[in-house]
């Protein structure tokens, strides 16, 4: 035999035949065969002996009393459900009707009378091997639903996990309009918004390559490393940079993320946007233009750190402003007809709602008109940020944890800036860092962010570098200004900048004495403050009457030392406020 | 039909070789089975039942066929025909030679166990 298991199974076999003799010679044949024989001497017999025995398969002579073998058949295929119990017709039937009503009757096959030894075997044998192929299926169909269903578990296990990671942000914020499937993360989409410590916000979308939990992994740490670092006050493009890096290290070089950072400033009324391989953004003008923002970068993970372009497009934007982006998925929605979205699909819809719609409102519609499902595909994630006014944007929780530790309370430290470091780096999320260790200052890290960031312009632009503020009064001046910062930034020869942040708990809450020392030759301080405190345009040299006023107003104390290239501030935070931001205390 | 033996003697080697102690049992059985098959067949032609002649006839060709007793079964065969198309005359006629048929094909295989 083909098969040398097959001379060694045992089946169990149920005869239904009225004949005794002919029922004598099968059974003595199949026991011949190795296999067990049970007997019914009708059809009701049959189905009797079938229900209480479970045999593999059945041979059943056509006409019986009682119940003839098609009714038996019938019976027995229902009481067999998902088993596949192969029926096989006993007859001397040569007429093709009858022939045909038994295998509608649920019959798998005919033995002809009279019995040969070598049909039955052979009979028996192809009907158990189809038995089995079957009940192989069936395990097997049974293994993947129970597979499936085990993963689905799995994925909304995962699912909490990433939402509790890759939270959603300040994306409720009310300039900001979305659409994300709830599972996005297993189509590789991501979405991500954090206020920044001193005002603006960043935005993250994205669109990992691969579907399922292989994409889900990899946007866990760009969502680490989004919040991580947005909370600490780094930059768009400082934080591009860290999840490249990221990426390319620890995903697989099939996989990818295409990608835009946004950077909203309502201060300066500019958008910052770097967009990386996904389709074009959107920008609709408060007056009604539109300009296109197309990808001018690969995506994320592919480039190595030293050949990746994180600059930022700088596009001035005024409130009332709206941009638009979206991953793949949109495009890539298809109508009845298989025809594709694209992006005729969304100025089409643009169009369509005209100046009063909201272009959010009008591409989400314009999708569903097209495709003609109600909920939307699923698959597609559509982000659209709109530029506010400074002042009526309330500033957003982050959402960040208190940490469980105590945090120090007494120290101090001193932290300097050399030479051409000046030029390359900035020391602002380290110093933030630092201080954000206290617990009771964590509240309150725009307000540190911003008086840090102050200083630190100060120190750099106007006492370092010696450049007058006048010169930004004109847009002549200001192009001049930038040029001439460039230029003295590589000639930093012997220049520092020097922090000295100083921690100590008070009765009722605690005080940071921020010292920060130029190389610059200082300035006038006596008579700039003079005109900075009574609120009147400065004319002072070198110091910005804005960024001046701010220090003054965010601290207890502000002292010049020196020739006016140290400023000490005192910073004092009490224990029983709950909440401030700087947005109250400017208000 | 004339042509068909009466009994298929290598047939019935093989089943002699394949019921071995119990072949015995099996000519017995068929036999009695036969006889009371033939009373049936005469009580349903009394009464006029086509259809259940034709069940009936159409079991004994069937056990005739497997037995080795080719000629009955052809017989048989005549008889079912005749009893499916309402033929109640040529099937008392067809029912009068299966008795006479298996009245010799009986003999013969009582001999077989001598």
């Amino acid at each position: 035999m083909e098969e040398p298991a097959a001379d060694n199974y045992s089946l169990k076999v149920l005869i239904a035949d009225d004949s005794n003799s002919d029922r004598l010679i099968l059974k003595t044949l199949l026991i011949r065969l190795g296999h067990d024989v049970v007997e019914a001497s009708d059809g009701l017999e049959a189905i009797a002996r079938f229900e209480d025995s479970t045999p593999d398969i059945v041979l059943l002579d056509a006409l019986m009393p009682r119940m003839d073998g098609m009714e038996t058949a019938r019976q027995i295929k229902v009481l067999a459900g998902e088993r596949m119990v192969p029926v096989i017709f006993l007859t001397s039937l040569s007429d093709t009707d009858a022939l045909a009503r038994c295998l509608e009757a649920g019959g798998d096959g005919f033995l002809s009378k009279p019995y040969n030894r070598l049909m039955i075997k052979a009979q028996v044998h192809a009907f158990n091997r189809m038995r089995l192929m079957h009940q192989t299926l069936t395990e097997q169909r049974d293994l993947i639903g129970e597979r499936n269903r085990q993963l689905m578990e799995e994925q909304e296990v995962a699912k909490r996990v990433f939402d509790n990671v890759a939270h959603t942000g300040c994306l409720d914020a009310a300039n900001i309009r979305y659409h994300a499937s709830p599972l996005s993360i297993f189509n590789g989409d991501v979405l991500f918004a954090s206020p920044r410590p001193a005002g603006g916000m960043l935005v993250f979308i994205g669109d990992f390559t691969g579907h399922g939990l292989p994409a889900a992994i990899g946007a866990m740490p760009v969502a680490e490393i989004f919040y991580g670092m947005a909370s600490k006050g780094f930059d768009g493009a400082d934080i591009l940079k860290e999840i490249n890096q990221k990426l390319k290290r620890i995903l697989p070089s099939s996989m990818f993320c295409c990608g835009a950072m946004i950077e909203a400033d309502f201060k300066l009324n500019q958008l910052l946007l770097w967009n990386g391989g996904l389709p074009d953004g959107w920008l609709i003008r408060a007056s009604g233009e539109r300009e296109i923002l197309p990808s001018r970068h690969l995506p994320l993970g592919i480039r190595s750190a030293d050949q990746f372009d994180a600059e930022m497009d700088v596009i001035s934007a005024i409130p009332g402003d709206r941009l638009l982006m979206m991953t793949d998925g949109v495009l890539e929605s298809r109508n009845s007809g298989n025809d594709l979205f694209g992006e005729t699909g969304i100025a089409r819809a643009l169009d369509a709602g005209g100046r009063q719609q909201h272009p959010f409102d009008a591409v989400m519609g314009g999708i569903r008109r097209f495709t003609g499902l109600q909920g939307g595909n699923d698959d597609l994630t559509l982000l659209c940020l709109e530029m506010v006014d400074e002042a009526g944007f309330a500033t957003l929780s982050d959402r960040s944890i208190p940490s469980a530790l105590p945090g120090p309370a007494e120290w101090h430290c001193i932290y300097e800036l050399r030479e051409h470091t000046l030029n390359t780096f900035s020391p602002l999320p380290l110093l933030l860092h630092i201080c954000m260790e206290v617990p009771g200052l964590r509240r309150k890290s725009g307000e540190v962010y911003t008086l840090l960031t102050e200083l630190y312009s100060n120190a750099l632009e106007h006492g370092v570098l010696n450049l007058p503020t006048e010169w930004k009064r004109t847009p002549e001046g200001f192009e001049r200004y930038y040029q001439e910062r460039e230029r003295r930034l590589r000639q930093v020869d012997g220049h520092f900048i020097r922090f000295g942040l100083y921690h100590s708990l008070q009765s009722t809450g605690g005080r940071l004495r921020i010292i920060c020392e130029d190389s610059g030759t200082g300035f006038d301080f006596q008579s700039h403050l003079a005109c900075a405190v009574d609120g009147s345009p400065t004319t002072a040299r070198n110091y910005g009457g804005r960024g001046l006023l701010l220090l003054k107003r965010l601290s207890k104390s502000l002292v010049f030392h020196n020739q006016g290239n140290c400023v000490e501030i005192v910073y004092d935070w009490h224990s029983s406020e709950i909440s401030s931001n700087l947005v109250e205390s400017q208000s | 039909m004339k042509n068909k033996p009466h009994l298929d003697e290598e047939a019935l080697a093989e089943l002699r070789d394949v019921m071995e102690g119990e072949f015995k049992l099996l000519i017995q059985t068929f036999i009695s089975d036969s006889l009371e098959r033939i009373a049936s067949l005469k009580a349903a032609l009394n009464a006029g039942d086509a259809n259940a002649f034709c069940n009936m006839v159409h079991s004994l060709k069937g056990s005739s066929i497997n037995i080795g007793a080719p000629r009955l079964g052809t017989i048989c065969q005549a008889a079912e025909m005749a009893g499916k198309a309402q033929e109640l005359n040529q099937a008392s006629i067809l029912l009068i030679a299966i008795e006479t048929e298996f009245q010799i094909v009986s003999d013969r295989l009582r001999a077989l166990l001598i």
